[in-house]
């Protein structure tokens, strides 16, 4: 339910964010934010700016360098009846926490058939494109999308990330909250020798403020097409939007929004509009979500294809320091995959 | 050129070389056992600190042990919680009951009613006195050998023999391994298969319970064998770095599985020092002496409360049955461990004290005996009612896809569809009750 809303500002995505907690904080007393350097500092990347100020100690604090403990008490917070919005500070981090995310916070409303739940939101800045090298740079998404009773969302907006956030935090289910810190501050083309640009003037920056949402489990159709179907999300979306740009190509893009769960529907219904269909993420190639997305495609949508699926990922190396921007799948990689679909 | 030690001349020749060191228990399969090592001081001795004293004040009694009632069977020195013997006698019938349950679900496994069980012969007192030590509604966060808590706070024992055979009666819906059990109602926490990770949720419970300025406590149970997890150090690091109020149980039982409590550390300290390194309070106690589990808890219980912070109680015990029926303790112990276990039996200890008061007998003692197995017989009857695991496949097929998610997402839906059409052929015969 979207309630009334008042003014239209435009905003940054980590803004948005920010804004998000504090509404949420603001209209519920059990929500919690917690992580290492998110009270005082208001995290390395500013998202609980002024949170710890306006809301207090005991709802928004600092922790031991220990996403083992981060998640595992966030667990039990949930079960106590609290909404935890704890932060991995980078998801390269996320792994000591993988056992209490994935044998425990996914698993406990089904292993108490109900009795307990763990209505937690984990926060993390994931992706490249910030020369963090092979430990702030990687996008462990398919990770958890393999996981049952998870929930994965990435944003791809400012207006998306705090809609989302919102429906994330207000969630009874566990939910793995990825966000792409290369746009935090601006759109990005793709392009390593091109700034981000500011998100000022971009569609998706106007943030209402207060209270609204944007469902989990529904896509965003970017820009409507003929020529081709682009799946994407988070930072590739506006890679892909820049790319079909600049060759001319009226692709139908769409904005995954949540790959669990999965808005199959509308990746359907424009794959069997386009015939084509072309498949898009940061992440390492072999067992990445594009694995999952092409056979739902080829499962749904084969008599209607009029060329092989296109995956267009990351290598399946690490991310490295010095070469990130010959790793990142970027307007070449995109540009490339665009062509070969068009010529068939 | 850089400087700095050159190898070529670096001494190595007369050096040892480096051996590892791999623990070995004492005693093994026909070793003859000689319990003379461990170093067990007598009741009475350790001193009872304030409930509110700083945490170093409780560092004796870490490497010590806290004990209560002596070989005379009866309760002496500044731990004696001087329960009264209505108290006394429903503390031993709760751990009489837990005993005769794991009897009749012992044999209900090797009947094949169900596929696992796990004992907790001789802890009784780890869990029941505990139990009795803390309120209601204080949250337990136990591990898989604490049954004792459930009895002990009343819950069925049909729900849990429903639980343990996974029949249409289990309300975790038969998917949980037989005693994980889960009950809200009764502030029990669902159990994992995960060792120790029970352990950081109880913090973060207790935290959430400070949060809210409640007045409610958890505990959390783990064995010494998975206090080597890294989720236990977790849990100190932020108990202690939240002070937060929980009671931090280990229950040191000798052995995880076949491998003894050396490979957890034990050779080289205590469980209980460990609370030193983290700046918490620390208590060992004798674990099969009910009195001085139920006084170590209610201490740390009434620390906690104070917002005194967390306590960590190592529970020397020992495991007397194997970890569960899927072991064989006698290929790698030895028989006797068990015989001329130093610390004797909890339940025969308590029964003991209670008749030195002249509060109980021998006959009360047998017919107690005797009524609890009439009364576990007679909840086994009702359970079995309910069905046993492999006698149909008692649930419904879409409660599987059930409670993933608080709502079914269409995937789910679709492999349910999936499910119920497969029925049709995999068992044309079986009709939904």
């Amino acid at each position: 339910m979207t309630e009334a809303v008042t003014t239209v500002r435009r905003l940054n995505m980590i803004e948005a964010i920010n804004e998000a907690l504090h509404v949420m904080m603001e209209r519920d007393c059990n929500v919690v934010v917690f992580g290492e350097d998110v009270g005082y500092f208001g995290g390395v990347f500013r998202a609980t700016a002024g949170l710890q100020k306006a809301f207090g100690k005991h709802r928004v604090f600092d922790t031991p360098i220990n996403e083992c403990g981060i998640i595992g008490a966030a667990v039990g917070m949930g079960a106590y009846g609290l909404r935890p919005v704890p932060e991995i500070q980078f998801a390269d981090y996320i792994y000591p926490g993988l056992d209490q995310l994935i044998s425990e916070a996914a698993r406990l409303r089904y292993r108490s058939a109900g009795e307990f739940i763990a209505p937690l939101t984990v926060r993390s800045p994931f992706g490249g494109g910030i020369f963090g090298g092979q430990t702030h740079s990687q996008s462990p998404e398919a990770l958890f999308t393999h996981v049952a009773g998870l929930k994965t969302v990435i944003p791809c907006t400012p207006y998306d990330a705090k809609g989302l956030l919102i429906s994330a935090i207000e969630d009874d289910d566990p939910v793995i909250f990825f966000e792409p810190k290369r746009i935090y501050n601006g759109p990005f083309s793709g392009y390593y020798d091109k700034p981000v640009e500011p998100w000022a003037k971009h569609e998706g920056s106007e943030v209402p403020e207060g209270y609204y949402t944007v469902p989990l489990g529904k896509a965003r159709i970017v820009q409507e097409g003929e020529a081709m179907s682009v799946i994407a999300y988070g930072t590739m979306i506006h890679v892909a939007q820049a790319v079909c740009r600049e060759k001319g190509i009226d692709a139908e893009i769409i904005d995954l929004r949540t790959l669990v769960p999965l808005d199959i529907e509308t990746v359907e219904k424009s794959v069997k509009k386009t015939g084509k269909c072309l498949i898009i993420h940061e992440a390492t190639r072999t067992g990445g979500f594009g694995g999952e997305l092409s056979a739902l495609v080829q499962e749904r949508c084969f008599y209607h294809l009029e060329a092989p699926i296109e995956r267009v990922t990351g290598f399946d190396t690490p991310y490295p320091h010095s070469l990130e921007w010959a790793y990142f799948p970027g307007p070449v990689r995109i540009g490339e995959a665009v062509d070969r679909l068009m010529k068939a | 050129m850089a400087t700095g030690p050159d190898p070529a001349k670096t001494a190595r020749g007369n050096l040892p070389p480096l051996s590892l060191h791999v623990p070995e228990p004492n005693f093994r399969p026909g070793d003859p056992v000689d319990y003379s090592f461990l170093d067990i001081p007598p009741p009475g001795l350790l001193p009872r600190p304030d409930e509110t004293c700083p945490a170093t004040e409780t560092t004796p009694l870490c490497s010590g042990m806290v004990r209560v009632l002596g070989n005379d069977h009866r309760a002496v020195g500044p731990w004696d919680p001087k329960l009264d013997p209505e108290t006394l006698r429903r503390m031993l019938r709760a751990m009489a009951l837990t005993r005769a349950f794991d009897d009749r679900m012992y044999r209900g496994q090797r009947q094949g009613k169900t596929s696992f069980y796990m004992k907790c012969t001789g802890e009784e007192a780890t869990s029941v006195a505990s139990t009795f030590a803390l309120a209601a509604d204080d949250m337990v966060f136990p591990s898989y050998r604490q049954q004792g808590i459930l009895i002990a706070r009343g819950y069925p024992l049909t729900e849990m023999i429903n639980q343990i055979y996974s029949n249409k009666a289990d309300k975790l819906k038969g998917r949980q391994l037989p005693i994980m059990y889960s009950c809200r109602e009764h502030n029990f926490f669902t159990i994992s298969g995960n060792l120790a990770t029970q352990y950081p949720q109880a913090v973060g419970w207790a935290m959430a319970s400070a949060i809210k300025g409640d007045s409610r406590i958890a505990t959390a149970w783990v064995g010494e064998g998975s206090s080597a997890e890294g989720d236990f150090h977790a849990a100190m690091t932020f108990a202690a770095v939240y002070n937060a109020p929980v009671v931090l149980n280990v229950v040191n039982n000798q052995w995880a599985i076949s491998s003894f409590s050396g490979f957890a550390g034990a050779e080289r300290s205590t469980f209980a020092n460990r609370a030193v390194g983290y700046g918490i309070a620390g208590i060992r106690v004798d674990g099969n002496d009910a009195l001085a589990v139920y006084a170590a808890t209610r201490w740390a219980a009434n620390r906690a409360r104070a917002n005194g912070g967390p306590t960590l109680i190592e529970h020397f015990t020992y495991r007397a049955e194997g970890h569960s029926t899927s072991d064989d303790p006698s290929a790698y112990r030895s028989a006797h461990e068990r015989e001329e276990w130093p610390l004797g039996d909890p339940i025969m200890r308590l029964k003991r004290h209670l008749i030195e008061l002249g509060e109980w007998s021998l006959e009360q003692q047998e017919a107690m005996d005797a009524e609890l197995v009439d009364l576990v017989k007679a909840a086994t009857k009702e359970a079995e009612k309910n069905g046993i695991l492999g006698h149909g496949l008692h649930h419904p097929f879409h409660t599987m896809f059930e409670d993933v998610y608080k709502e079914l997402p269409w995937h789910l839906e679709e492999q349910a569809e999936q499910a119920i059409r497969e029925r049709q052929t995999k068992w044309p015969e079986w009709k939904p009750e």
